[in-house]
This record gives structure tokens, sequence and C-alpha cells, in this order.
């Protein structure tokens, strides 16, 4: 079997055990795959389309069973995820239309690595100040219970304020909130863009600017964003598939460990205090930008040992956060704090 | 193994299609498979973690 996939077993073993960390990050957070898997397979020695495009049909997948588990839980706005589709795809076009316009200046490899510092970075500090901020306010500022409470407590005050802003065509959330296509479109837009640019499945992206701009609760804003990025991932896979270079050996072994991931990773959503996690993963976002930031220094100075520092950075934080997660997961349930088995 | 060299012959449309599909079949069996897999075991598991 392995030989037919034209993986090795350590290879296999490897691509099994890093798609378990992705997965459960996918779970959890909602986002965490191409940021991750795309560099890795690149570090790895895997052509660039080879690496993009497997990882684009590695996103499809994980999102797709990220959004069954999601789905299970009812936290998927299915509605809000369709109408943000048709932006997402007309920003990819622009997005995607402004690399290859770049790429005739000799710019965009500089501009596109700029950015991806800058965006992760930015998206970093908003985590780490929206976590240390609730930690000042004693824990619980955004709402008393994060995981299931009502949704206008679970709402950010930036996302209140946009709210508060009626511009027809208004719109129905499936919490019952309102808001305005607009907007919706709007980040839809925004996020394909960032994502057509940028070249990843942009969940990083999606559920921040769900939850801060549109004002979902951030349970449902990861289950939506999850559905976002499926269809993001499915349009992607389509692309890169039409040109024959997704390897499906790759696919298949990230998806076996991620499917598990995801699924320990969602169950953790049920036990585990965003906020214990939070501060974490913006931490994690800000290593990622350095760590980015040192592959590009790497890559015009030609210092490879910068790109396997870049390297373990990337991976190394990664696999601290999943076993915060875990660890966190693991204390709740031993002190009974949960809410119910994740079934 | 890409997916023009899971259909050889076909057209990159329907390589693309196929791929995605087996992407799609893969990722429900395994989310069945797990599933049945942590309905016996979650119970064990947890009952494991608390009594530590």
């Amino acid at each position: 079997m392995l030989g037919l996939l034209g993986l090795s077993a350590e290879l296999f073993g490897l691509f099994v055990a890093f798609g378990f960390m992705v997965g459960v990050f996918f779970g959890f957070f909602g986002m965490g795959g191409s940021f991750l898997v795309t560099p890795a397979l690149l570090i790895l020695g895997y052509p660039t389309p080879v690496a993009i495009g497997s990882s684009m049909a590695f996103v499809f997948g994980t999102a797709v069973i990220a959004t069954l588990k999601h789905h299970d839980a009812g936290q998927v706005d299915y509605r809000l995820g369709a109408l943000m589709f048709v932006g997402i795809t007309v920003g990819i076009e622009l997005g995607s239309r402004l690399v290859f316009g770049l790429e005739v200046l000799g710019i965009a490899s500089l501009v596109v690595g700029v950015a991806y510092v800058v965006l992760l970075a930015a998206i970093g500090i908003l985590f780490t100040r929206s976590a240390l901020g609730d930690e000042e306010d004693g824990g619980d500022a955004e709402g008393e219970d994060a995981t299931d409470g009502a949704p206008d407590d679970d709402v950010p005050e930036i996302a209140r304020k946009i709210k508060s802003y009626h511009i027809p065509p208004m719109t129905t959330l499936a919490d019952g909130s309102k808001a305005s296509l607009w907007t919706i479109s709007g980040v839809g837009g925004g996020v394909g863009l960032i994502s057509g640019f940028l070249g990843v499945g942009g969940g990083f992206v999606r559920m921040p600017a769900i939850y801060y701009l549109i004002g979902t609760s951030l349970a449902a804003a990861v289950g939506t964003s999850l559905f976002g990025g499926l269809m993001s991932g499915a349009v992607g896979a389509f692309t890169y598939g039409r040109a024959g270079v997704i390897d499906v050996g790759i696919v298949t072994a990230l998806l076996i460990g991620s499917a598990l991931g995801a699924r320990i990773g969602s169950g953790a959503t049920a036990y585990v205090d965003e906020d214990d996690v939070t501060i974490y993963f913006g931490l994690m976002l800000l290593t990622a930008s350095l760590a980015v930031a040192l592959g590009e220094v790497s890559a015009w100075l030609s210092v490879p040992a910068l790109d396997r520092v870049s390297f373990l950075l990337l991976i190394g934080s990664a696999l601290f956060v999943c076993a915060v997660i875990l660890y966190h997961g693991v204390v709740a349930i031993r002190d009974g704090d949960d809410v119910a088995p994740a079934t | 193994m890409t997916g023009t060299a899971l259909l050889p012959g076909a057209s990159p449309t329907v390589a693309a299609l196929a791929v995605i599909g087996l992407v799609l079949v893969e990722a429900a069996l395994l989310y069945v498979a797990y599933g049945v897999l942590e309905d016996r075991l979650a119970p064990t598991v947890f009952k494991r973690i608390q009594r530590r």
C-alpha cells in the first residue's frame, strides 16, 4: 500500500504525526493548515506547486472532517459561509491577479513575504492583546460562558460597534443577530484577496475576521470559517488538481493524522476555555511571523541554517500549542469541568 | 502519486475531480471510522483520565 502511495514508511509516519498536530489546530481554532503544511513540504524538498497543491487538497479534506464535527455541535452558520463565499471567490481572483502583476515587476516574492510577516504579526498581536485584556478583566471579559453562552456576551466590542451601523440590506445570522450584507461581502472579499495574494487557505484571517468584524460567537466563527475553508479548499484543489501536481500519498497520510487531531481538537472546545489557550495561539502566530521573516532573510542571504531555524520555530511553536490544548483538555476532564463528552 | 497517475489518459478536469472525490471519500471514511473508535474508546479514556 505504501509503495502505491509512493511514500516510505518513515515519511508516511512523519506526515501522519504532522497531520495530527495540524488537525488539532483545525478542530480547535478553525485554522492552521496551509501556513504550516506548505512551508514544511517546501523544506522537505517538494516542488512549490506540489507543496501548495497538496496543501490545498489537504486543507479541503481536513475542513470537511472538522466541518462535519462542528456541524454536529451546531456551530456552523451555513448561510453566512455561503454569503461570504461569493466575496471570497472574487477576492481570490483579484489577489492572484495582483501577484501576477507584481511578478511582472519582479517584486512578487518580496512583497508577499513582507505581507505574510506583517499579517501574522498583526493577528498574533490581536490575539495576544485580547487574551491579556481578558486576564486583566478577570478572565471572562467577553462572556461568562465562552463555549455555549449567550451570543451577545461572546461578541467582541469592535464587532458590536460595526453591527450597530445598520446599512441595508441586512441579513440574519444563525444566532438571530443582524449583520449588513456589505460587511459580510467586504470581509469575504478582503479575506479572499489576502488568501489569493498569499496563496494560503486563509483560515488564520477568515476566523478572526468573522469573529471580530461580522460578530458571531467564537464557536460559530470557528465552525463557519471551517465551512469557508472547505469551499475555498475545493476551489484550490480543483485548480491545482487540473495541473496534476497534487500528491495523493501526502494528502492521505496527512488526513489520517488530521482526522484524529481534528476530532480531538473539536471535542476539546467543549472542555477547554479559549482564554487559557488564546495567548499561546497569539504567541505562536508571532513566532510564525518571525519564522517566515527568517525564511525570507535566509533566501535573500542564501543561508540554509536560517531556513532550518525557521522550520524549527514554526514546528516547535505549533507542537507546543498543540500540547497546551491537550494538557488543558486532560486537566479539565480530570477536574470534572466538562460540559458533556464530545461524541 | 498524482491525479494524473490515478487516471492515466483522463482530461485534467476529470483528474482534478477524481482527486477531490478521493479526498472527500477518504475524509468521510476517516470521520466515520474515528467516530466509531471514539464512541467505543472515549468512555474508557475519560474514566482513566479522571482516575489519575
